[in-house]
Formats: C-alpha cells, sequence, structure tokens
C-alpha cells in the first residue's frame, strides 16, 4: 500500500475515531440555529415584558397630546426649572421632556433630560411620536385629508427577474446576501478550525520528536501532504454529515410547520389550505430559495472549501514545522490571516452589497483571497469565465504554497531550540536537499 | 562484504561544514560504535545514511548497492530523541510504524505481537502511550526500530532512558541480533557501551573522521608501552631504558607504578631489573581504555 495513503487513513482515523468529532460534528449545525433562537426568544419577551418608563413633561408650545403607546407621559405643572430641579431627586421617571414654545416648520429646542443616557432606541421612539404629532398638525393646518394622504402611499417591492440561461428565475437580493454571507462566514471558519488542526499537529509530531522515525521511512514532503490531506478528508466527511443532517432536519422542521422543502417545492404542488402558504411573504421566500441552486452552491462550497484549505492548510503547515509550541506560532500566524482577513472584511464592505463589482471580481480571483469572497458572490450569480479563472487560480496558488511550505518544512521540524524568524524560514526554503 | 560504505561524504549546512569528505566502511554483522564529542557531525551523518536528508557530494552503499528509497525497509533507526505519538495504542502505533517500513498489515501485526510476547508486555498492547513510564516507552520504541527486521540497525544512544535490568535486555537483544546477521551502528558517548559491544569503531571529531578500524586494531595503535606494576615497598627507578611516570603506595606497604619502556628495551627486561631492587607482585600492560582514546584524541584536535 501506497505510504501516502497510510499517512492518509492513519490521520483521517486519528480525528474521526476521536469523540469530540462525532460531538462537533452532531452539536455544531444545533448550536447556531439554537443560540440564535434562544437569544430571539429573549429580546421578544424582553420587549413583550418590558415596563413602559415614566416620562414627565413641560409643554411651553401647547400642541402635545401624550401618547400612551410607549411612554407614560406626565404632565408637570411649573415651569421647566423647577421641573429639572424636581426631576434631578426622582429615580422613579425615566425622563423629562421639555418642549418649548416653536414655530411647526421648524421645531427645534425639544430637549430630554434623563439621569441615564438614554439608548438610540428610546430617543428614536420619542422622536417618532412627536413628529407624528406634528405632521398631523401641519396636515390639519395645511387643510388635508388623512384619508388623501394615505392614498398616496404606495408599497412597492420589485420583483427581481434573471433572464440569464434563457430561463426566467425570480431572486430576492435579501435572500441572496444572506446565504453569500453565511457561505462566506463558514468558509473563514473553516479555513481556520482545520488550518489550525494541521499545525497542532505537525507541532505535535514534532515535539514528540516522533517526526524523526517517520521521516526515515517516508519523505517529508509525503508526510506532509499525507497528513493535509487526511485532514481535508475528515473536513468532507463532516461537511457531508453536516449537508445530510440539515437537509433531514430542516424537511423535519418545515414538515411540522406544514410546508414542503423549497428543494421539493418545485416539483410539488404546493397546499393551498396550509396557514403559512396564505401569507404573501412566506410564499416569495420560498419561491425565491426554491430558486437558488442549492447543488451548484454546495459544489461550489466544497470546491473552495477543499482549495482554500489545501492553501492554507500548507502554510499553517509550515508554520508548524518551524516552531516549537503553539505559543511561538501566533506571531507567524498573522501574516497568513491578513489575506484572510481581507476577505473576510471585504465581504461585508464590497462584497455582498456589489458582488459584481470590480473590487469584488478581483477578490474572487485572487487564489488567497477567492475561497471566501466567491462563496459570497457565488449565490448571485457568477460568470462561467470568472468562475473558471478563480479555480484554477486557486489550484495554481495552493500548488505554490505547498512547494513553499515543503521546502521550509523538511527542514524545519528537524529543528529544536532554534530562534526562528522571517529570515531563518527563508533560509530554510534556499536550502538545497 | 561491507554492510555498509560511505565514500568522502560532504554535508554544509549555511554556516558551518557539518561533514568533511568523510569515509566509512561498516563490516557486515558487526557492532559498529560511532563515536565523537557532541555537533561532531554524528546526528548528520546517521541522517544521511537514513535518507532524512541529502549529502552535498560522496556516495553510500548498503550490502553493495547505492543507497535508494527502496534500502528504507533494509535499515532499523533508533533515533536519540526518542517519540511515539502520545495518543495512539501501542499495538496500532507499532503496527503503523511497522507498515511506514513496508511491511503488509498481517505481517506487521504479526511480527508486533511476537515481539510483544518477547518483551513480556502483553498488556500494554492497547494502552496509549502516553499512560507508558518512560523505560516502557523506550521499550516499544526499541521495538519499533527493529520490526521489520531490517539488516542494518542504527541505534544513536541506545541505552539512555533505561534502567540496568532493560538496559541489560536491550544488550542481549542486541547481540541476538547480531547472531542473527545484522550489522548494528551504535552512536553513543558511553564507553563502556564501547568497550562492552563494539568490534569496529570510527571517530569523528570536527566534522571529520579522525580515528577507524577494529577496537582491538585501534588499542594496538594506541598503546604507549606503559605497564602496572605492584610491588611490595616502594623504589626508585634510574635505570637507562625506562621511565617512571607514577608510583602511588597502595594498603600494606604495597606499591603501584606506572612505568613506560622507551626503545630499545623491553617488558621482560625489565622485569629482571626489576626484580632485582623489588619484589613484583603483578605486571599487566596498560591497555587504554577507549575513553582514554577517545579524551586525548578530541583535546588533541582541540589544541
Amino acid at each position: 500500500m501506497n505510504k501516502v495513503l497510510l499517512i492518509i487513513q492513519r490521520e483521517f482515523l486519528n480525528r474521526v475515531q476521536k469523540k469530540s468529532f462525532l460531538i462537533a460534528t452532531i452539536l455544531l449545525p444545533l448550536i447556531f440555529p439554537a443560540i440564535m433562537a434562544v437569544l430571539v426568544y429573549i429580546s421578544v419577551q424582553h420587549k413583550k415584558n418590558a415596563t413602559k418608563e415614566v416620562v414627565y413633561f413641560v409643554d411651553d408650545s401647547g400642541f402635545f397630546s401624550p401618547d400612551t403607546s410607549r411612554f407614560i407621559f406626565r404632565r408637570f405643572n411649573g415651569n421647566i426649572d423647577d421641573a429639572k430641579n424636581a426631576f434631578q431627586y426622582d429615580d422613579a421617571s425615566y425622563g423629562l421632556l421639555y418642549i418649548p414654545s416653536l414655530e411647526l416648520s421648524s421645531p427645534r429646542g425639544i430637549t430630554l433630560y434623563t439621569n441615564v443616557s438614554p439608548g438610540p432606541n428610546e430617543v428614536g421612539s420619542m422622536e417618532r411620536i412627536l413628529e407624528d404629532q406634528i405632521r398631523e398638525l401641519k396636515m390639519i393646518k395645511f387643510n388635508i385629508d388623512k384619508k388623501v394622504l394615505d392614498s398616496l402611499n404606495t408599497n412597492v417591492s420589485i420583483q427581481n427577474v434573471n433572464l440569464a440561461g434563457g430561463e426566467e428565475k425570480t431572486s430576492d437580493s435579501n435572500v441572496l446576501f444572506g446565504v453569500g454571507m453565511a457561505c462566506g462566514i463558514m468558509m473563514y471558519m473553516f479555513i481556520f478550525i482545520y488550518g489550525a488542526q494541521i499545525m497542532q499537529g505537525i507541532i505535535e509530531e514534532k515535539t514528540s520528536k516522533v517526526v524523526e522515525v517517520i521521516i526515515s521511512s517516508v519523505k517529508s514532503f509525503q508526510l506532509m501532504m499525507g497528513k493535509i490531506v487526511g485532514l481535508a478528508s475528515v473536513g468532507l466527511l463532516q461537511f457531508l454529515i453536516w449537508i445530510v443532517l440539515i437537509t433531514t432536519l430542516s424537511s423535519i422542521v418545515l414538515g411540522y410547520f406544514g410546508l414542503e422543502m423549497p428543494q421539493q417545492q418545485m416539483m410539488n404542488e404546493m397546499s393551498p389550505q396550509s396557514p403559512a402558504m396564505q401569507n404573501p411573504q412566506t410564499l416569495e421566500l420560498l419561491n425565491t430559495m426554491s430558486q437558488i441552486p442549492f447543488a451548484y452552491v454546495i459544489f461550489n462550497f466544497l470546491f473552495y472549501f477543499l482549495g482554500g484549505y489545501l492553501l492554507y492548510g500548507a502554510l499553517f503547515a509550515a508554520v508548524g514545522s518551524a516552531v516549537d509550541s503553539p505559543a511561538e506560532a501566533q506571531q507567524f500566524m498573522f501574516p497568513i490571516t491578513i489575506p484572510m482577513l481581507i476577505a473576510y472584511f471585504g465581504l461585508f464592505t464590497f462584497i455582498l452589497d456589489d458582488p459584481h463589482g470590480t473590487i469584488s471580481i478581483w477578490l474572487s480571483i485572487i487564489p488567497f483571497t477567492s475561497p471566501i469572497a466567491m462563496m459570497g458572490r457565488i449565490a448571485f450569480g457568477v460568470p462561467d469565465w470568472q468562475l473558471a479563472l478563480s479555480m484554477v487560480s486557486l489550484i495554481a496558488g495552493f500548488m505554490l504554497t505547498t512547494w513553499v511550505a515543503g521546502r521550509i518544512y523538511r527542514v524545519g521540524i528537524l529543528m529544536h531550540g532554534t530562534k526562528i524568524n522571517y529570515k531563518v524560514m527563508a533560509k530554510w526554503f534556499m536550502m538545497k536537499g | 562484504m561491507e554492510a555498509l560504505t560511505v565514500n568522502e561524504v560532504t554535508k554544509r549546512y549555511t554556516n558551518h561544514l557539518a561533514l568533511d569528505q568523510v569515509s566509512l566502511s561498516i563490516p557486515e554483522q558487526s557492532i559498529f560504535g560511532l563515536l565523537g564529542p557532541n555537533g561532531a557531525g554524528k546526528t548528520t551523518l546517521i541522517r544521511i545514511i537514513n535518507q532524512i536528508i541529502n549529502a552535498d557530494s560522496g556516495t553510500i552503499s548498503i550490502f553493495g548497492e547505492t543507497l535508494d528509497t527502496k534500502h528504507i525497509g533494509t535499515i532499523g533507526y533508533l533515533p536519540e530523541e526518542r517519540g511515539l505519538y502520545k495518543k495512539l495504542k501501542v499495538g496500532e502505533q507499532l503496527i503503523y510504524l511497522a507498515r511506514l517500513k513496508g511491511l503488509s498489515r498481517s505481517d506487521a501485526s504479526e511480527k508486533c505481537k511476537a515481539w510483544i510476547k518477547k518483551f513480556e508486555i502483553t498488556e500494554w498492547w492497547s494502552k496509549k502511550v502516553e499512560d507508558l513510564s518512560k523505560g516502557m516507552a523506550q521499550k516499544v520504541q526499541f521495538i519499533s526500530t527493529v520490526l521489520h527486521e531490517p539488516r542494518l540497525i542504527i541505534l544513536d544512544e541506545p541505552f539512555s532512558g533505561f534502567d540496568p535490568v532493560n538496559a541489560q535486555l536491550i544488550t542481549r537483544e542486541i547481540l541476538e541480533l547480531k547472531n542473527k546477521g545484522c550489522t548494528i551502528i551504535f552512536s553513543t558517548h558511553r564507553m563502556e557501551t564501547v568497550e562492552d559491544l563494539c568490534d569496529h569503531i570510527a571517530l569523528i571529531d570536527n566534522s571529520k573522521k579522525i580515528l577507524e578500524g577494529s577496537k582491538k586494531q585501534v588499542k594496538e595503535t594506541y598503546r604507549s608501552n606503559t605497564f602496572r606494576v605492584e610491588t611490595k615497598g616502594g623504589f626508585k627507578l634510574s635505570l637507562a631504558g625506562y621511565e617512571l611516570l607514577d608510583q602511588q603506595p597502595l594498603e600494606d606497604s604495597y606499591y603501584n607504578s606506572i612505568i613506560k619502556i622507551n626503545d630499545g628495551s623491553s617488558p621482560n627486561k625489565l622485569i629482571r631489573d626489576l626484580t632485582e631492587i623489588t619484589e613484583v607482585h603483578s605486571f599487566v600492560e596498560k591497555v587504554p581504555t577507549m575513553s582514554e582514546i577517545f579524551i586525548s584524541l578530541v583535546k588533541g584536535g582541540k589544541k
């Protein structure tokens, strides 16, 4: 049996047989939605149970009629200075609102006095209350019927239909944004987690000194590749389990709510009786979801995960081989992290906002940023030539980093107690066999 | 046939020359002591033989063939820095290492079980290495070195970390392997090991080989014609042809003297001359120990 295969197999079994693998694989897809659900639940409950704050007001203009939907307004009888004095020693009330006599066309000088700095939400809702009242006063002043005004408000929502490929596809940029963001963040996390594991494994081998025995049996490059590929296969297995798990879970959940799976939805007639189906927004969302080519996204995700992992994994391997402890590795991880961070922040600043812009396109082609950047773009539809160019350069990129890493690795793993800096690594790189 | 021939091997690192045209020839079925102070280049040479690193120039042949990757299974290597996978169980570990040397799974498993039984450590089979003591781990590592039945075994400081009982066990195994036809290279600082076990030695100092030969031959070369004489009562030696180097009183008015015989004289003549002046109790040639040869050569080189 080929020795590299043997190393891959060993590495694979080592990781997969651990309990932590099983736990992480099963729990991770459950943990994130669970955390989100808990947070949403808490904030909903919090809003529901929140007691209304008492706000005293002094109204010199005479237009304010207290609205009790958000705050409990109480008029303070007296001038503002008395009110301020009284309010300072009052812990029971939230604030003191002062409305000076003002021109409705340019209301200035409205002040909220509080004993604690108010959050933007409170200030916002108070502003809205005032704005609404002023608008109504203005309408009366200009003799506008409220019904006429309401009929002027029109709600427009643009339905986006993509004609590429000769078939019409409706899409919702918000959903695509969500898919792109989720894919990009997951890519970032996975490359990091698996890259760090490679490094960890190599440092362990080096510090336990077992590496010298191994490389008297196989070439150091074979060992490095065996480890990298072995871990990649663990990653793929994990994804596979996740995909199966998520598909099964979501069909169970959707089934519970009386919905069909988005994938199946295209084939099956929707049942009009189900309550959710009567909600046009849900319908639209499901329709968009069904338009996203999940198989295509998953395939690309796997490709870019593998490519990005191999590219960064090799660099992590080189760092692992050079240092004697994980603590020492920190300083060398920083430069590796930079392109990842660029892609990650680029995801939020350019790519999701403008997936077809120049910067987005370049970020998704340069191999160091492409795994994350391309995943941000993929759901929006990427021209084939860009995808092909990006894939080819990713492959070329990981071949390059693997070659560089291999040269550092072969020297690094045999060096103990050397003080490492970039110059030393460069020297190792240049060193002949 | 020579088990291993090293021919003018040179290895240069960026800042220093690790090996300078080193040539060795290691006879088959011998125990060969590769000696030298720290940093002399022993580990570099061993790594080159193990094909972990490549020499800049020079050739190496093993059992008559040019050293190649196909010889990986021919060599068993116990590095000075011992190490095993801590989280892996003993049995799995041994089988894995043997398979990396080219054994099939069933073959590896079978041989592994035989060794485990021989060392009476069957109950360790499914223990993780991190749960073993240092001495136990050393035994496992020794098994991993010889499991694939290599014809050439390279042991770097094999006895470090062993208690005397286990050291004796390993010594017995080494001698048995030699009798089975294996060639063994020892790299060590422990001169008593060399004295006891090695048939041939080579001394490397400062990247160069400064001595090579059979132990007997080397000792022959470095004998200094000095004799240790035990006598009753001290004496003064003022005869021509001898030199009294040292005289120490022992118990009961016995004296121990070191006498060097200069050219033109002989041990027999010395005995005759000594009996004239004192009562001789013993008379032996003072053969230099390997340790003395080592120290004198290495120190000499440093001057």
